[in-house]
Formats: structure tokens, sequence, C-alpha cells
């Protein structure tokens, strides 16, 4: 019983895990996009049509990340290229994201398709215990591991990370030095969308195949909570992101279990949680701010 | 942009009207939808019967819809518009409608109102509810039969009265059937969140549940029970598309038969709002007997569930009282003693217990 608990609070984190990763490099760079929902939707309905359509949940993945990039490309052109109001442009972005998810999906309501399958992996798959937690996966819940490892990388080891880090932090030094501001933000953006929409992907190819209006239900403000609760650090997205995938999962079977706690409070605590996260580290201020982008959600202008 | 579209066309509907005042104008029906008809359960139902209404009355009825419309001061707008352009009846389909609803008929007395599943009403504002627990007492029945772990495992929305007739009269069903069963209860504090209901299924699945039910909208419930290889019962509309071997059946709204009665009353001008023995009844609330909820095809059980099932519906639409005591709550107490039943008014506020069988306690 445990094993499959646990297996379906890895599972819940998966898109967690990718929308936040994806938001983590757009804010290092110093661009806040609160549109991580509408990004998401986006990914899910594209995802889901084209895995309907052709078959293929592979071409169902690719479709979620180009429409989360497509969309996080209009993002992009506007904050970047016209310099509006990033909070204003993200939240826009959302209820873009929301409206249009549900118009383009509106013919794929009461469809279903068969859900990405798991990998079965000779003896590995079969050891006890660690055999269903570890070797029994899909290929996208793997690749969310990858994808932090790859991030915390790329931002911590390579060149290009630490250019992006500098450009978050002060865009007037970084651009004196000869960066390209506004394309690195907007490649950040992009990925950003990216990870949104494979994170959104994830949701009607795997979580339960079929899509809804609306199917992510506030996960896309959850990652954007992740962040700061990671405070900027990638392998703290990944803690973070099994935490509140496992107090989502703990509330629905202390329910059936027969706690005698409100279910409405129970309801409550992946959220609680995660505010309750939040205040212990913005407590510490040194802990809280040090990675923190200076140049978070400030607009760049290359002429001053 | 579909709700623009539907006003201009209201409004080039109005207009018509005021300029052929004289020729006999068909009876304008406006109805106002929470989402669009494409949720495949709730609106759907409505917009189905809506159909209907049309069909049967041809051009001495029109109607028109608006979708998505929320809950709350929208609702009293898109009412208001709906009113001050002729329509003569006005359906409004969803809980939260109500206030919004009762407000604007005061400012029409001539105009008919009609509220799904609210409680108040006025001179000119009738209510009408389906007897959704009927449905479930049947599905209680199966899943007594079909479990062998005797563990059922139940998907609630939110606490509200509602809920509580559907989960006591599925319990009631189940201990009939299966004295040993036992339900384990989520509320997932929602009507829709697929990614959530699918968790809470899988939650009961690991916990050892072989039938599932559920109050909750989505199919999300039903595709986890496929996958799981267990069986579960579909919600609102036939669900067998997303789970053909997990659905046992599903209970279906038929909102048809109310809309053209009611219809039909305003017509031939013997319309009232009725005056139910309780205020907190509904002056019509109907269910299966009169196939205001239909049962889809009883399936992937054996022949004896089967015969079980059409003899509890056949029982309920007889105009068996599921609620008639004894009822004990799990505790022991006895809720409804014997020789007692719930009558309508009671129905909305006796019901808050856990009969035998449910585990845990009630939420707060």
């Amino acid at each position: 019983m445990y094993e499959e608990l646990i297996l379906t609070v890895l599972m819940t984190s998966v898109p967690l895990v990718y929308a936040a990763i994806g938001e983590l490099v757009v804010e290092r760079s110093g661009v806040l996009n609160l549109g991580v929902e509408g990004m998401m939707l986006m990914g899910a309905v594209a995802a889901f049509g084209i895995a309907m359509v052709s078959g293929s949940l592979f071409l169902g993945v690719l479709a979620g990340a180009l429409a989360g990039m497509l969309t996080a490309s209009l993002f992009g052109i506007l904050v970047l290229g016209f310099a509006t109001n990033q909070v204003a442009t993200g939240l826009a972005l959302t209820i873009f994201g929301t409206g249009l998810s549900g118009l383009v999906g509106a013919p794929l309501i009461g469809k279903a398709i068969e859900g990405l399958p798991q990998i079965s992996l000779p003896v590995l798959s079969d050891l006890p215990v660690v055999g269903k937690l570890v070797f029994s996966h899909d290929l996208v819940a793997y690749g969310s591991v990858v994808v932090v490892v790859a991030v915390a990388y790329f931002l911590k080891r390579t060149r290009a990370g630490l250019v992006l880090r500098a450009i978050g932090d002060n865009h007037d030094s970084a651009h004196a030095l000869g960066y390209p501001v506004l394309g690195v933000r907007f490649a950040a953006v992009l990925f950003g969308g990216m990870m949104a929409g494979i994170g959104g992907a994830y949701l009607p190819l795997m979580l339960t195949p079929h899509w809804a209006e609306g199917m992510t239900a506030g996960r896309g403000w959850i990652a954007l909570a992740l962040v700061v609760f990671a405070s900027w650090m990638p392998w703290r997205v990944l803690v973070g992101a099994l935490i509140f995938g496992g107090i989502t999962i703990m509330q629905l079977a202390g329910q059936a279990e027969g706690w005698t706690i409100p279910s409405q409070f129970l309801s409550m605590l992946p959220y609680l949680a995660t505010i309750i996260v939040l205040v212990l580290i913005s407590g510490n201020r040194e802990f809280a701010l040090a990675n923190s982008p200076a140049c978070l959600g400030r607009a760049f202008h290359a002429g001053k | 942009m579909k709700k623009f579209i539907k006003m201009m066309a209201l409004t080039a509907a109005a207009i018509g009207m005021s300029a052929g005042a004289a020729v006999a104008e068909p009876l304008k029906v406006g109805f106002l939808y929470l989402t669009t008809p494409g949720d495949h359960g709730w609106t759907y139902a409505h917009e189905l019967a809506r159909q209907e209404v049309q069909a049967h009355f041809g051009d001495k009825v029109e109607t028109t819809f608006v979708e998505n419309v929320p809950e709350g001061p929208d609702a009293e707008r898109v009412v208001r518009e709906l009113a001050r352009q002729g329509n003569q009846v006005i359906f409004g389909t969803s809980f939260g409608y109500m206030d919004p609803m009762l407000k604007v008929s005061k400012d029409f007395p001539d105009v008919k109102f009609e509220h799904i599943t609210g409680y108040k009403r006025s001179g000119n504002m009738a209510t009408g509810n389906i007897r959704f627990y009927e449905g479930r007492y049947v599905q209680g029945i199966v899943a007594g039969m079909m479990t062998k772990t005797n563990k059922i495992g139940y998907i609630a929305p939110f606490p509200i009265p509602e809920a509580y007739q559907g989960l006591n009269a599925f319990a009631i069903g189940m201990r009939e059937a299966n004295p040993n069963a036992e339900i384990m209860v989520i509320w997932a504090n929602t009507w829709a969140d697929p990614v959530k209901e699918a968790d809470a299924a899988k939650v009961l699945v690991a916990q050892g549940a072989d039938v599932m039910a559920q109050h909750t909208d989505t199919p999300a419930m039903l595709q986890t029970a496929e996958k799981a290889g267990i069986h579960g019962f579909g919600q609102a509309s036939d669900m067998k598309e997303f789970a053909p071997n997990a659905q046992l059946f599903s209970s279906v709204n038929n909102w048809a038969p109310y809309y053209i009665e009611k219809i039909e009353q305003v017509l031939d001008g013997s319309w009232s709002t009725g005056d139910g023995p309780n205020h907190w009844a509904g002056n019509t609330w109907k269910g299966m007997a009169d196939g205001y909820l239909e049962l889809t095809t009883f399936e992937n059980m054996p022949a004896n569930v089967k015969a079980a099932a059409e003899a509890a519906a056949a029982k309920v639409k007889g105009g068996h009282n599921i609620f008639t005591g004894p009822i004990k709550d799990n505790k022991g107490n006895v809720v409804i003693k014997a020789g007692d039943a719930l009558d309508d008014g009671r129905l909305w506020s006796d019901v808050f217990f856990y009969a035998e069988g449910i585990q845990g306690e009630m939420p707060g």
C-alpha cells in the first residue's frame, strides 16, 4: 500500500517540478512570469489534442512543449520588446491561456486516450520496493530529474549560466559588459514556457488521461510559490515539489483512513505548508535573498 | 465571444418582437448555463433538455441560452437582460443563481423564473430539483455485492445536504446488500479538479478499494478504476467511453420532462410556484419514477447483481423511501427511528450524519 501511495506522490510532483524549474530559470534571468498557469494549460490542451490525433504520446509531449514556448514567446515580446509591466502581462497571460485553451479544447472534451506507458526494465523493475519506486516510471517523470540536474549544472558550472545570473542580478552592468540582456532573457522565457508546457502536458497524458477546461486547477501558482520556497535553488525545487505532493496525497489518504480532522483543513494543508515555509525562509533575510535575482521584475531599457 | 454573439442575437430577436407585435408570438424561454454544454456533465444535460423542449413545442416556443454565466453579481445582469429582452420564462440552471434571480424576479412580476436546485421562492419564482440520491442507493447495492475486499471508495464534493443525501443513500443500499462492507470517504472539496480526483482515486485503490463511487464531475476516477482493473460508477452522464470495463452504470440527469411540464403550464395558464409541504423541499422534486433520473445499462457485473440492481431500481420507482427507519449512524446511534421516515423537508435538514458502514468522522 505504501509503495503505491509513494508512487502517487512522485507522479503528482512531476508537473510541479517541470513548471517550477522553468520559472526558476526565467526568474534567475530577472524576469517574473506569472503566466505559468496559462502556459501549462496551453501545453496540456496541445499535448492532449496532438496525442489523440496522432496516437503518439511522444508527439503529444512535444506539442505541449511547443505550445508552452509559443505562449511564452507572446509574453517575451510584450515584456522584453515593449517593456510592459511584467506582473500585469503575466497575469494577462494566465487569463489568456485559460480562455484560449478552453476554446481550442472544446472539441476534445469527452475524449479519452491511453496514458504513457511505464518503463519496465528487466530485473530492476522487479526488485522489491525499489523496483516499483525507482525503476517503473514513464520517461517524462525521469526527465524531470534530468532537467533539474541539468539546470543546476548550467547555472552553477557553465559560463552561459553565469551570464544569465549576472543579467538577473544587474542588467545594466551586464549590458555594459556587452551581454545581450534581452536575448538571454527571451531565451530564458522560452525555456520557462517549454517546461511549463511539458508540465501541463503531463496532466492529461499521464495523471488523468482526458482534457478538462482549467484542469491545472492552480498548479501553476503552486509552481510559482515553489520557486520562492526553493529560494531560487534548483535542488530545492525538487524537494519542495515532493513535500507539496506528499502533503496533497497524505491528506487524501488520511481521509480515506478515517482521520478525525476536518477535510477542509486537510485540503488546506499543502497551501498552509507552503506559506509556513515561505515565512520561515523570509525570516532569515540573508538566506532568503542569497539567490534572489536583484533585477527580478524590473524592465530593462538599453538606451539609458 | 460566444456570449457576446448570443447577446447580439437576443437583442436582434427583441427588436424583431417589438416590430411585429401583432402576430401571435412564440413563448420566449431563456436558459442560463454555468459552463458550456461541452462539459459532458451538468450543463450538457440541461442543453439536451433545452433541445428537447424546442423539438417538443416547435414554433410555439423560442428558446435561447447564455453560456458561461458566473454565479454571483454577473448572473444578475444576465438574468435582467434576458427578462428585458422579452423572455417570459427564465431557467437558471445553477444553485448560485438563486439570489440574483430572486432579486430580478421582484422587478419583473410578469416573467416566470425557474431556479434549479435552489430553495428560495417568490410569487413568480419556482424551484425544481432531481432526486439524485435515488441512483446512489442502487449504486450502493451493486457496490456491496461487487466488492471482494469489502472496501468501497467514495469521492464526495462539498459537505452540503445533497452530498449527504447521496452518501447516506449509498451506504444504506450497500449495507442492505452486504453488512460487512465499509466505505472510505474522501471529501475532495471541489466539483471538478480532474487531477485531484485522480489522486484521490489512486489513494483509494492503494488502500484496498475495489469499487469506487463519485459525486464529483469528471471521469478521472473511472479512468483510474479502469487502469487499476476495478469497478466504479459514472457521474451525471454516461462515462462508458472513458472506462468501458470499469463502469457499472451511471445515473443520468434528465431535465426535459420538468422543462416541458412547466412550459406547458405557462402556455395554458396553470403555472404557479407551487406550495410544497416544506420550505426546503423544493416544489418540484422528482426522481427515477418520473424519468427525471435515469440509470444507464447495468454492465460489467454478474447476472445476480444485475437482477438485484434492477429490483432495487424498481423498488425506488415504486415509491420506496430510502430513508426509512430504523437507520443507525456509524457509532450505533439510531438517527431515524423505526416507523419514521424522512419527508422531503427533513431530507434537507436531518441528513447530516454518517450512516452505518461509512468509516471515520464527518467533516467539521
